[in-house]
């Protein structure tokens, strides 16, 4: 037997094989290039009808939540009663309006609730972009430091808050400052 | 009832493939007549039954029955007949179900038109066959049932993706699959001959035909994505080394290869185990194709909704059908006898290094593809692999492959002589290189990449096509002589002179357009103008027009050359009912050198419209290019030694008269 | 093939679609020009498979603007795509840059073709034959062979 027959065959267990693995993963999820940085300078005025502005002085001092949503996006509202829940624990949520009306989004919070400490209003998505926003809604977890350490992208469920979001709000508030 | 028909269908059929995949390779093994002759009714049957399941979801789409889940996702019952009925493919559930009738429909080719293959042959390439035939339908019944009812039924369904209700893109699929399942032929074939353990010319001489129609049926649904792409994205876009393109194009390439590398063993008898694997491998980079358009694996602007079940099931086949095919190849090749001598400069050599190339081409599409997926499974780390790579690796290794190309077919089989062919080609190389200098001498801002494109062009062209006229022409014969010697030379040698000099027009287009394309954009109000190319284009207004289920903005435009008004350009902005997705259709007006492509843009809301426009010169020669080329496959096929259906053994042909080749 | 991912994606920002008037190119032609190359270079985010120039996606204008900022703020063509990448990760370059992540990439098709090389040198030198034939072949198939490439030579 000639040993180049077999060759072939090796070479597609591997593709195979990563194939497989290929199978478990989410290609369309970008990771940030953000992680384990400090997030972006920003000063960004309140959504209408909200009193206080964002800005990343404000991710400062403790572990927060910043929520990247929009009155337009359908998955915002599947996940808002998350965050009120959230916010109900303590932990600050903060709220990047991106691309709104500024009437729609005041609507917006006016009949789901608002469960933001502060939002900012990012009318032209410049701030979305120094975040690397690319779709909404999009979650970033951010260190006492103002240091981002997690990006979800996509719609936050229970499961999803427990195993990711939350343990790492955990994670960073038991580090010391 | 009659979708509750097309499932029956569906499972009769698996269950006579189960029987075709098993009974005649039994037979076959144990010499066992009685069995063997089992593959041809059941392969017959087993076709029947995707026409009655095809039909069956024909009629729930034409009949709009919301009541199946397929129809009501994907039809409408405002679409146009003709969309309702091309929805039947529109949908993963439907395209599968036209996969699977196409490979039973091959199957029942072999079985009608393989009245000379032997019959133990015949009996293992349809069992292998049936084998692929019960995968997809184990694929169809267990995860994407197409006759699936809802309950309560829809009044109305959610209506087919407007981009695809366009002619171009209709009648894409089934050519691409009519490539893609026509691979199979040869696949079912490898395996059969490693199964027997012989491979011999006669055996390439039953494979070639297939393969080409294959070949050319894969070109055509290649060429009509790609032209859809061109007309109706709105940027005169037609390849973007998509991996759902490049998914369709790796078979393309490994078949084109399989087509040359055949034609060593059948005339030489060597080169076997090679054609073996490349046979193997062509058919399974059409299945690849099909596992990463549907399990979303890689990220495409064209997948189908994807599904991780389905995902898995495909990859659990691919594994079944490739790793198993290739451990038969493993275990069996070896026993391939070697042929004789093999000289570097000659026929042969020609073709071994065409397959080298052709192959280096394939794997480097194919490692550029995967490679995100690769890394990502590796490493974690996320990079795109873009046009860029693709340009800067695949041309340069398919720049040989168009110089040998014209050589190669000049070159005798066994031994070759160099300086005879250097003295024929002389002449289609001083025309290549004067036309090289001319362009560059006439036309300002020709990069050498361009001078190179179009000298390697009209050397294929030239060098292609000037040996049919030698052989036609001869020396001082008349011309109505010449007629008569031109209808004479073997249709094989005609079909492969323009299937190469088609590969030349295409080149040149593709090589003019990229480098003397000229792109504008222009915010226009009525009454403004801007030049592109040489034409003014003017915009009069915009008006709504509504269509049988969009409204449509359209921007009148008037376009001149020179002073003289010339017809109007209609781009327009099309607003689907029932679909936030707005399509842009491209004003297309083509020209002798080009064509003048104006898109309408958003509106700033002052009156104005954004609007890009472009002249794309030589566009044109690349559709023509690849539609010579298909054209050459088909005269090829129409040779009487390449009739689809295995060649006839001489003696029949004698008893049967001298039958024109069809 | 379709395009159905092209369009959920379309319908996710439809909804953005808010007025806000149209791109205004760079006063100066040769700054526009540099703009435009640049964003052919980078990769529409939630198209997917399309470069920013290419795409009417909401987010691919957005990042055209960016990018004509850049260029207009006298970024050099290197220092403007830094700027999305670091916001963004290589991931939106179109060309993968070349390191050692995608050092197999960029060699990869040279080894190939090395590998493809190498392969048909020792093709070419045991191209004698070397065994029996596992199934030889008969008389009457070596005669029907012969009857074919007669039929060939005719033909």
């Amino acid at each position: 037997m000639r040993p180049g027959v077999v060759v072939p065959l090796a070479v597609f267990a591997v593709i195979a094989v990563a194939l497989g693995i290929g199978l478990q993963l989410k290609p369309s999820e970008i990771p940030s290039a953000l992680i384990g940085r400090p997030a972006p300078e920003f000063a960004l005025d309140p959504v209408q009808g909200t009193d206080k502005g964002l800005s990343s002085a404000d991710l400062k001092g403790q572990v927060s939540i910043v929520n990247v949503f929009a009155s337009w996006c359908v998955p915002c509202r599947v996940e808002h009663p998350l965050w009120e829940e959230v916010a109900k624990t303590g932990v600050p949520v903060y709220g990047i309006n991106y691309k709104d009306k500024p009437q729609s989004a005041a609507a917006w919070l006016a009949s789901l609730g608002n469960p933001y400490a502060r939002t900012g209003a990012d009318l032209n998505g410049r701030v979305g972009i120094d975040f690397g926003v690319y779709g909404v809604p999009e979650t970033f977890v951010v260190d006492a430091n103002g240091v981002i350490q997690l990006k979800f992208i996509g719609p936050v469920d229970r499961n999803a808050l427990e195993t990711q979001i939350l343990p790492k709000v955990r994670e960073l508030q038991a580090r010391k400052p | 009832m009659i979708a509750e028909l097309g499932h029956f269908a569906l499972i009769v059929a698996l269950v006579v493939a189960l029987v075709q995949a098993t009974v005649p390779l039994i037979g076959a093994q144990r010499g066992n007549d009685a069995w063997v002759a089992v593959a041809q009714p059941a392969a017959y049957a087993q076709f029947l039954m995707a026409v009655v399941a095809f039909f069956a979801l024909m009629h729930a789409f034409v009949q709009s029955d919301f009541s199946v889940l397929a129809v009501f996702q994907s039809s409408h019952s405002l679409k146009p007949l003709l969309y309702k009925v091309t929805g039947v493919w529109g949908n993963h559930e439907g395209s599968l179900l036209l996969w699977i009738l196409i490979l039973s429909g091959f199957g029942a080719a072999v079985a009608a038109f393989g009245r000379n293959l032997p019959p133990q042959l015949k009996a293992r390439v349809l069992a292998v066959q049936a084998m692929i035939g019960v995968g997809f339908l184990l694929f169809i019944l267990f995860t994407s049932n197409p006759f699936e009812r809802i309950f309560p039924v829809p009044q109305e369904g959610q209506g087919l993706n407007p981009l695809l209700q366009d002619p171009g893109l209709a009648i894409h699929p089934p050519f691409l699959y009519l490539g893609y399942v026509g691979f199979s032929m040869a696949f079912s074939f490898a395996v059969a001959a490693l199964i027997e353990g012989r491979v011999d010319p006669a055996w390439a001489r039953w494979v070639r035909p297939w393969t080409l129609a294959a070949w050319c049926f894969l070109s055509i649904g290649i060429t009509l994505g790609s032209w859809w792409a061109y007309y109706e994205l709105g940027w005169g876009g037609f390849w973007f080394w998509d991996p759902v393109e490049n998914a369709s194009f790796m078979p393309w390439l490994a078949g084109t290869a399989l087509l040359h590398s055949a034609i060593v063993v059948e005339r030489r008898d060597t080169l076997k185990a090679w054609t073996i694997l490349l046979a193997i491998l062509t058919f399974s980079l059409s299945l690849m194709g099909t596992f990463i358009v549907r399990s979303g694996v890689l990220t495409s602007v064209h997948a189908f909704a994807t599904d991780p079940a389905r995902g898995l099931f495909i990859l659990g086949f691919l594994v079944f059908v490739v790793g198993g095919s290739l451990t038969l190849f493993a275990a069996r090749a070896s026993a391939l006898k070697p042929g004789g001598l093999f000289a570097p400069i000659s026929r042969e050599g020609a073709l071994l290094l065409n397959n080298l190339l052709l192959a280096t081409a394939c794997a480097t599409v194919f490692l550029g593809t995967l490679y995100p997926l690769l890394l990502d499974a590796v490493s974690g780390d996320k990079v795109s692999v873009g046009p860029p790579f693709f340009n800067a690796t695949f041309i340069p290794i398919m720049f040989p492959v168009l110089v040998a190309m014209v050589i190669g077919p000049l070159l005798p089989w066994k031994r070759g002589d160099l300086s005879g062919m250097v003295q024929r080609l002389r002449g289609a190389f001083l025309i290549a290189a004067s036309a090289g200098l001319i362009t560059y001498a006439m036309v300002s801002g020709t990069s050498l990449v361009a001078v190179a494109g179009i000298v390697v062009s009209v050397w294929l062209i030239v060098g292609s096509l000037m040996p049919l006229v030698e052989r036609a022409i001869g020396r001082g014969a008349s011309l109505q002589h010449s007629a008569g010697r031109a209808l004479a030379l073997p249709r094989s040698a005609i079909g492969m002179a323009f299937a190469h000099a088609g590969v030349g027009f295409f080149v040149l287009g593709l090589t003019v357009l990229l480098s003397f394309q000229t792109e504008k954009d222009q915010v226009l109000r009525a009454g403004q103008s801007m030049e592109v190319g040489g034409f003014t284009v003017t915009l009069r207004r915009v008006e709504s027009v509504p269509g049988p289920n969009y409204v449509a903005q359209r921007g009148i435009f008037d376009v001149s050359k020179n002073g003289t008004l010339r017809e109007p350009a209609l781009p327009e902005k099309r607003t689907y009912v029932g679909s936030p997705m707005v399509t842009t259709e491209a004003a297309i007006e083509p020209t002798l050198w080009g064509d003048l492509y104006v898109v309408l843009g958003d509106a700033d809301g002052a009156g104005g419209y954004a609007v890009r426009a472009y002249f794309k010169p030589f566009v044109h020669w690349m559709w023509f290019g690849a539609a010579f080329m298909v054209f050459g496959g088909v005269v090829s096929l129409s040779d009487r030694r390449h009739r689809v259906g295995a060649p006839r053994r001489a003696k029949v042909d004698a008893g049967s008269g001298l039958k024109p080749a069809v | 093939m379709n395009r159905f991912a092209l369009v959920l994606l379309a319908a996710l920002w439809a909804g953005a679609a808010l007025a806000q008037g149209l791109e205004t190119p760079l006063p100066d032609p040769a700054q526009e020009a540099r703009a435009q190359e640049l964003h052919k270079r980078i990769r529409c985010l939630v198209c997917q498979n399309q470069s920013i120039h290419e795409s009417n996606a909401e987010l691919a204008r957005d990042l055209r603007v960016v990018v004509r900022e850049r260029v207009a703020a006298g970024d050099t063509d290197e220092q403007a795509v830094a700027y999305l990448v670091s916001r963004y990760g290589d991931w939106v370059l179109l060309k993968p840059p070349f390191n050692g992540r995608t050092l197999l990439l960029w060699i990869g098709p040279a080894l190939i073709l090395v590998a493809g090389m190498a392969g048909v040198a020792l093709y070419l030198a045991r191209s004698r034959p070397t065994g029996p034939d596992l199934n030889p072949l008969t008389a009457e198939e070596k005669a029907r062979i012969a009857e074919l490439l007669g039929e060939e030579r005719q033909g």
